[in-house]
């Protein structure tokens, strides 16, 4: 924020940053090989809804793209939740092995809310790792940092740090990580993990 | 090219605290002009208690500077919780979480205050020694997680914005007039009727401490009214950026509709009794409204009334269509 900004007391809304997306297919490849984690196939997109129509009608114009895909491919239909923070996840299920699909349906996501100005409402995509003793390991990006972050969930709200730290450690500079270590959030109960 | 459209700034807004500043600043030049003026007329000596009065307001604005956080939190008694102290605690942290995740913002220190009052306020020189602090009834199941939201959203605009930071520079020579309405004052009474003798040669030095008072007491009147001006426009900027933020005005409003009527129930306990008769007067509102507008010129914050059409605007800007 500028000088200006300040002094008028104003902030401009952070436009999300969208292109490090596409860095997860391959650093799921070495994370499978140093840990053991593969995708389960399912993804979601984290935004915060705006009141009104315009931004009710861009969601339903999104679900029904997302849908489309999903149909032709035999995939499952999109699913739509709210969390009890009052944000909406838009959850995108696909084969564990179509990783590449997913995070084109995710960024398929990013780029119709940004389209239709609401890229500043975009919080985080997460998705979703699982290995043999059934562990749950979500990947988040932040859209306004660019990074990525482990979110390892254990039972009663509490987190697996050695894990993440353990992933971030295999995954290295597969992917951006965020060095702000106040900044890996924990998103409870999150849809699809 | 929409996302600009979208979240365009308030040129009302900006225009209007823009004209506020400058015209504070007029003030403060004037000051220092009239100070040096009278300065350069007279002995050295009246100039010590200008520099006095610079340098304990200097003082002053570095120490609520560094230790605004210290000082709200221990009126509040509010206590820094971190996200393992219970649930309301982990709730809390939350919210801010997102919050800040989403104004890609330094997450600041959160405490909470008992008090059965609706309220938060945010504090700290800079975005990373920033504390945020909710009251418990702030929490209470009367506020949906929306408005608690919006609420958060609000009090991190005014740390994104360096409120604190701002507003303690704006009023740091109204503390200086302040002070030397004092000083001058004291010199009077102890210069002027000391009965040392003094009044032969220094009966233009008197004169001038009266000049120095009168100079002071204006610039306090003024740059009093323009920092509570200053500050009504701090906190609509704070609910527009807020409420763009979360893209919920409504919640907002909600929020503060709540949180006056909390504000304003206590007080008018006592007057319950009387209220009934109101309902017989044929236009108590016109006796209303002409204490509000003396009232509003002295408050630190805009009515309820204003706000909520400032959050109107903000919820057509986001609604518009493409």
């Amino acid at each position: 924020m500028g000088f200006l900004d300040t002094l008028l007391g104003r902030t401009k809304p952070v436009p999300p940053k969208l292109d490090d997306l596409f860095a997860l297919p391959s650093a799921a490849i070495t994370l499978d090989a140093g840990t053991g984690f593969k995708p389960t196939g399912s993804g979601s997109v984290c935004f915060r809804p705006v009141e009104g129509r315009s931004f009710s009608d861009v969601q339903k114009e999104v679900q029904e793209l997302l849908n489309m895909d999903s149909g032709s491919e035999g995939g499952l239909p999109v699913e739509v939740t709210k969390d009890s923070y009052g944000f909406t996840w838009l959850v995108s299920s696909h084969m564990s092995d179509q990783l590449d699909t997913l995070v084109t349906d995710l960024h398929a996501v990013n780029s119709s809310l940004v389209d239709a100005g609401f890229g500043p409402q975009l919080l985080c995509t997460l998705v979703a790792f699982r290995d043999d003793q059934e562990r749950r390991l979500g990947l988040i990006y932040l859209y306004k940092r660019g990074t990525f972050y482990p979110f390892a969930p254990l039972d009663g709200e509490r987190r697996d740090n050695s894990l993440e730290l353990q992933v971030k450690g295999v995954v290295g500079d597969d992917l951006k990580w965020e060095p702000d270590l106040a900044r890996w959030f924990p998103v409870w109960g999150a849809p699809g993990l | 090219m929409a996302a600009r459209t979208r979240y365009a700034p308030d040129r009302g807004l900006t225009a209007r605290m823009t004209a506020t500043m400058f015209l504070l600043g007029l003030v403060f030049v004037g000051f220092v002009a009239a100070i040096i003026g009278i300065g350069a007329a007279t002995h050295a000596s009246d100039a010590v208690i200008v520099l006095f009065a610079v340098v304990i307001a200097g003082g002053f604005a570095i120490g609520s500077l560094f230790y605004s956080d210290k000082i709200a939190l221990s009126t509040a008694r509010a206590v820094v919780v971190s996200p393992n102290d219970g649930k309301e605690a982990a709730y809390l942290h939350g919210i801010v979480d997102r919050v800040c995740a989403l104004a890609d913002m330094p997450k600041p220190r959160i405490a909470i205050a008992p008090s059965r009052l609706p309220n938060a306020f945010a504090t700290g020189r800079n975005a990373d020694k920033a504390v945020l602090c909710v009251t418990t009834e702030m929490m209470s199941s009367r506020f949906t997680p929306e408005e608690l939201e919006a609420v958060i959203a609000h009090e991190m605009s005014h740390v994104a914005h360096k409120d604190v930071q701002v507003m303690t520079i704006a009023s740091f020579l109204g503390v200086v007039a302040a002070l030397l309405i004092r000083f001058s004052f004291y010199g009077e009474l102890f210069g002027g009727g000391g009965g040392r003798g003094r009044s032969n040669n220094n009966g233009g030095g008197a004169y001038i401490l009266f000049i120095i008072m009168g100079v002071s007491i204006a610039v306090y009147a003024i740059s009093f009214l323009l920092i509570r001006m200053l500050s009504r426009y701090r906190e609509l900027a704070a609910d527009r950026s807020g409420a763009l933020l979360t893209g919920q005005p409504s919640a907002l409003k909600s929020a503060l509709v709540k949180v006056s009527e909390g504000i304003n129930m206590i007080p008018t306990k006592d007057l319950r009794s009387a209220e009934p008769l109101n309902a017989f007067f044929f236009a108590p509102a016109a006796h209303l409204t002409r204490g509000k507008s003396l009232s509003t010129i002295f408050s630190t914050h805009p009515s309820l009334e204003r706000r909520l059409a400032e959050l109107d605007k903000v919820q057509q800007q986001l609604n518009q269509a493409r």
